[in-house]
C-alpha cells in the first residue's frame, strides 16, 4: 500500500512548479466521535483543492479612486511590477480634463509560480477634480452595482456558466492626499457611501512629503475621524471571523493603516542592489524599505495575505447584501442598463 | 476561458507574490472544513458495505448488523467528524437499508425511489438555501451525495436486472462508482470474466458511472489506468492478522489470508487511492457542477421559467422571487391569522369557564344561603315551640303555685276566700309568662318529692305535680 501511495504523490508533486510547503502540524490523526488508527489520506484534499483552483486561475478587480496626481496609477504599477496601469502624465492637448468621473477598466493576464491571475485595474479619471465636486462618488457607486447586477443575472440563470464571470470590484484604494492636516469633507463622503457596498483600504499618497512624526500625527488624525464618522474601512471589525483573525487585524487597524505609500517603477542602484526608488537631490526613496515608507506593508497585505478575504468579503457579504436588496425591492423594475465593452480599453 | 486574453499577456518585472493566493484559499477552506457524504447501495443486506467503510476509513463507525426484515427501503445517513492533520472531514455515510430485501422485487419502485428520493431531496435544499432571499451559503452544511458506492453481488455471472434498472436511474444524479463486494469469493479467472461483463452490460444499457478525471495531466495517467479496472473487487476487514512480521488487515481462512491491502489479493487500496486520496475533490466539484446543476435546470424548468433572451431572464426570475415572497409572506400572514383564531379561541374558551365555574359558585352559594337561611327557620320555630312551651309551663305552675296557696288557705280560712282567690287565680292564670325560675323551680323540686296521690285530674291540675306528662292518667285525654 505504501508504494502505491508515495509513488502517485511524488508524481503530484514533481509537476507542480514550485515545491509547496505542507501544513506544518505532525500527522496524528486524531477523530472527534470517531477514533482514527492508521493513515487514511483525507489530508491530500488540500492538494487536490490547491491544483484545481490553479488550473482553473482567479480573477482580482482593483479600483483606485483620488484625486489626479496622486501617483495612483504609479502605485498600481509598483504593486504588480507591470504596466496594469496607464498612467495620465500631464493632459495632452487631445485629452481634455474629464468633465466627469468616467471610469476605465483595463484588464491584463499576469502569471506568477504557475498562478494564472486575471487582473483587472479600474481608474477613476476626474474624480474630485472638479470646482463642484458634488455627488461625484455616484458614478463609481454605479459602476460597482452594475457589477453584482451583472453577476446576479449570470447567477439566476436557468443554465448557467460553470464559472461565473468576476468583475465585481474586490478592493478599492483611496487615495488621501497627504496635506498634513486632516480629511477633506469629499474624503468622508466618498468613504461614507462606499464603504457600505465595497472593500475600501484608504492610502495616504505621496507620503515622501511627510517626516516621521508627521505622517504618525497624520495617520492617527486620520483614523480618528475614519472612526468618529463612522467609516469602516477593509478589514471591517464585524466580519473579524476568529480570536486569531481579530488581534491580527486589529494591530493593523488601529497601527498600519492608512499605510503611507510611495510609489515608483525606476530602478536604482542603492549599496550594490537594485531598487525601485524615487530620486531626489536629498536621496534615493527607497519604495520597498520600510523605513522609508510603507509600501511593502501595503503590498503584503493586499496580495500576499488578504487577496483572497477581499474577495471572499465582497462574494459573501457586498454581494449578497446587494442581492437581498434587489429580490426584496417590488418587482417589476426594469434591469439596470449596464455598460458592456465600451470602456474597456485595450493596453496596446 | 484565458484564450482571448492571450494577447493582454504581462511578464512582471519582479516577485509580486500572488503565488500564494492557492494557499490563501485552501487555508481558508481548511478554517472551513470539507464535506464528503457517500451512499452506499447494494444487495442483499450483509454484503459488507459498513465492513468497507470501516476499512476505508480506518475506523469502527457501526458495531451492530443491519437487520434484514425491513418493509421498505430506508436510507439511513450518519455523520462522523473525521480529522487527519489540521484537515476537518465532516463525513457523512448514507446506508440504503434494506435494498433488495424485500421479496416482491418487482416492485421496483420500492427498491429505488427511497433512494432516488434522498439524492433529489439534498439537491432540493440546497436549491432552497440557494433561492433565498438573505442565504448563507457559505457555511451551509453541504449534504449533497458526492458518490455513490454501488455494492454488485459476486455471483460471477452478470448484473442483476435490479441493478442496472437502479444503477440507470441513478446515473444521472449522481457520481456511480461500481464495486464487486466480497471479492475473495471469487477466483481470479472468473473475477476477469465477471468485470469484463459487467462493463459491458452497464455500456450496452447506457448507464453512466463515474470515469476518473483525465483532463489534468497531473493525474491524467493513474486515473486512466484505474478506470480500466473497473469494478474494483475489494474484501473489508478491520481484523487484523499476522503476515511475515506484520499485522496486516485480513481474512483469515483454513487455506490462507485474504490480505485488504495486498493490490495482487483484492482492489481495495486502488478504490481507497481513487476515492480519498486523488479525486475526492473533483466527485465534490461534479456533484456541484453537474450533477446539481442538471437537477437546478429541471426543477427550474418544472416550475415554468425559460431563459429567452437577456432581457426577460430577470424577469422570469424575478418573478420566482415575486411569487416566493408572496407565498412567503401569504403564508406569513395565514400563520398569524391561525395564531390569532387560536388565540381568540382559547380566550372565548377560558372566559366561557370562568363565566360557568362563577354561575356555579353562585348556585352554591344561593343553594347555602338558603339551607341556611331554612335551618335558621328551623331554629327560631323550635325557639318558638320552647318558647311556648315554656311560657305553659310557667304559666301553669303559678297557676298550681296559686291553687296550692289557695287550697292551703281554704282549708283554715273562710269560704269567702275562695272567692278571693278565684279572683285571684283568674288574675293568675292571665300572669304574664316570665314568671320567675326560681319559683318553677322550686314548684318542680316539689312536685318530684311529693307523692302522686290525685285521683281525678282537676285535682292533678291543682296540684301540678302530676302534670308531668308521663302519668298513667294522661292517656284518656290524649
Amino acid at each position: 500500500a505504501g508504494s502505491v501511495e508515495s509513488k502517485t504523490e511524488a508524481a503530484m508533486s514533481e509537476l507542480v512548479p514550485e515545491p509547496r510547503q505542507k501544513p506544518v502540524v505532525p500527522m496524528k490523526p486524531t477523530g472527534i466521535n470517531a477514533s482514527l488508527l492508521g493513515y487514511i489520506g483525507i489530508d491530500t484534499i488540500i492538494e487536490q483543492m490547491r491544483k484545481k483552483t490553479m488550473k482553473t486561475g482567479f480573477d482580482f478587480n482593483i479600483m483606485v479612486v483620488g484625486q489626479s496626481g496622486l501617483g495612483k496609477s504609479t502605485l498600481v504599477n509598483t504593486l504588480f511590477k507591470s504596466q496594469v496601469s496607464r498612467k495620465s502624465s500631464g493632459w495632452n492637448r487631445e485629452e481634455k480634463i474629464p468633465k466627469t468621473v468616467e471610469i476605465k477598466a483595463i484588464g491584463h493576464v499576469i502569471e506568477e509560480g504557475g498562478v494564472k491571475m486575471k487582473l483587472t485595474v479600474i481608474d477613476t479619471p476626474g474624480f474630485g477634480d472638479q470646482i463642484n465636486n458634488e455627488n461625484c462618488w455616484e458614478p463609481i457607486e454605479k459602476y460597482i452595482n452594475e457589477q453584482y447586477e451583472k453577476f446576479l443575472k449570470e447567477e439566476v440563470n436557468i443554465a448557467r456558466k460553470k464559472r461565473i464571470p468576476d468583475t465585481r470590484v474586490h478592493c478599492c484604494l483611496y487615495f488621501i492626499s497627504p496635506t498634513g492636516h486632516s480629511l477633506r469633507p469629499l474624503d468622508l463622503e466618498f468613504m461614507k457611501h462606499l464603504s457600505k457596498v465595497v472593500n475600501i483600504i484608504p492610502v495616504i499618497a505621496k507620503a515622501d512629503t511627510m517626516t516621521l512624526e508627521e505622517k504618525i500625527e497624520f495617520k492617527q488624525r486620520v483614523r480618528k475621524e475614519l472612526e468618529v464618522n463612522g467609516i469602516e474601512f477593509y478589514p471591517q471589525k464585524e466580519f473579524d471571523e476568529d480570536l486569531e483573525d481579530k488581534t491580527e487585524n486589529d494591530k493593523i487597524r488601529q497601527e498600519s493603516m492608512p499605510f503611507a505609500v510611495v510609489g515608483s517603477d525606476k530602478e536604482y542602484q542603492v549599496n550594490g542592489k537594485r531598487v525601485l526608488g524615487r530620486k531626489t537631490p536629498w536621496g534615493i526613496i527607497e519604495v520597498e524599505n520600510l523605513t522609508h515608507c510603507e509600501f511593502a506593508l501595503l503590498r503584503d497585505f493586499v496580495i500576499r495575505t488578504h487577496l483572497q478575504d477581499l474577495k471572499e468579503v465582497t462574494h459573501n457579504i457586498h454581494y449578497e447584501t446587494y442581492r437581498a436588496k434587489r429580490l426584496n425591492d417590488n418587482g417589476g423594475l426594469p434591469p439596470m442598463t449596464v455598460e458592456t465593452e465600451e470602456n474597456h480599453e485595450s493596453n496596446l | 476561458p484565458w484564450q482571448n486574453e492571450e494577447k493582454r499577456n504581462l511578464s512582471l518585472g519582479g516577485h509580486v507574490g500572488f503565488d500564494s493566493l492557492p494557499d490563501q484559499l485552501v487555508s481558508k477552506s481548511v478554517t472551513q472544513g470539507f464535506s464528503f457524504n457517500i451512499l452506499c447501495v447494494g444487495e442483499p443486506t450483509g454484503i459488507g458495505k459498513s465492513t468497507l467503510m470501516n476499512t476505508l476509513f480506518n475506523t469502527t463507525f457501526e458495531t451492530e448488523e443491519a437487520t434484514h426484515y425491513e418493509s421498505s427501503v430506508r436510507l439511513r445517513p450518519r455523520t462522523y467528524d473525521l480529522q487527519e492533520s489540521n484537515v476537518h472531514l465532516k463525513l457523512t455515510i448514507v446506508d440504503a437499508v434494506g435494498f433488495g430485501d424485500q421479496i416482491n422485487k418487482d416492485e421496483r419502485q420500492v427498491s429505488y425511489r427511497p433512494i432516488v428520493e434522498y439524492i433529489d431531496t439534498q439537491f432540493e435544499n440546497y436549491l432552497q438555501e440557494e433561492l433565498k432571499i438573505r442565504r448563507s451559503l457559505f457555511n451551509y452544511h453541504d449534504t449533497r451525495i458526492h458518490v455513490c458506492l454501488y455494492f454488485i453481488t459476486p455471483t460471477g455471472h452478470s448484473l442483476k436486472s435490479l441493478d442496472l434498472v437502479t444503477m440507470k436511474k441513478l446515473d444521472s444524479k449522481v457520481n456511480i462508482i461500481p464495486i464487486i463486494a466480497k471479492a475473495d469469493t471469487i477466483s481470479k479467472s472468473e473475477l476477469h470474466k465477471f468485470k469484463i461483463k459487467i462493463m459491458s452490460e452497464l455500456v450496452s444499457n447506457g448507464v453512466q458511472i463515474y470515469q476518473f478525471p483525465t483532463d489534468d495531466e497531473a493525474v491524467a495517467e493513474i486515473n486512466s489506468v484505474m478506470n480500466a479496472h473497473l469494478p474494483f473487487a475489494v474484501v473489508g476487514s478491520t481484523e487484523e492478522v499476522k503476515v511475515g512480521n506484520k499485522l496486516v488487515r485480513a481474512r483469515q481462512y483454513p487455506w490462507g489470508v485474504v490480505q485488504v491491502e495486498n493490490e495482487s489479493h483484492c482492489d481495495f487500496v486502488k478504490l481507497r487511492e481513487m476515492l480519498i486520496r486523488v479525486n475526492m475533490e473533483d466527485l465534490r466539484e461534479q456533484t456541484h457542477t453537474r450533477h446539481y446543476e442538471l437537477y437546478r435546470r429541471c426543477k427550474l424548468e418544472e416550475m415554468g421559467f425559460k431563459d429567452t433572451d437577456p432581457d426577460s431572464q430577470p424577469f422570469s426570475l424575478q418573478e420566482t422571487y415575486e411569487t416566493k415572497r408572496k407565498e412567503f409572506l401569504g403564508e406569513l400572514q395565514r400563520k398569524e391569522e391561525e395564531m390569532r383564531q387560536m388565540f381568540v379561541n382559547k380566550v372565548k374558551e377560558t372566559e366561557a369557564e370562568l363565566k360557568e365555574k362563577e354561575r356555579e359558585l353562585h348556585e352554591k352559594f344561593e343553594h347555602l344561603k338558603r339551607i341556611h337561611q331554612e335551618e335558621k327557620r328551623k331554629v327560631e320555630e323550635k325557639r318558638k315551640e320552647l318558647e311556648d312551651e315554656m311560657n305553659a309551663f310557667n304559666r301553669r305552675r303559678v297557676a298550681v303555685e296559686t291553687l296550692q296557696s289557695q287550697s292551703l288557705q281554704a282549708t283554715s280560712q273562710q269560704p269567702l276566700r275562695k272567692d278571693r282567690d278565684k279572683k285571684n287565680r283568674s288574675v293568675v292564670t292571665g300572669s304574664q309568662p316570665g314568671v320567675s325560675l326560681s319559683s318553677s323551680k322550686v314548684m318542680i323540686t316539689k312536685a318530684n318529692v311529693e307523692p302522686l296521690n290525685c285521683t281525678s285530674w282537676w285535682e292533678a291540675i291543682q296540684c301540678c305535680s302530676c302534670l308531668v306528662k308521663s302519668a298513667p292518667w294522661r292517656e284518656g285525654f290524649l
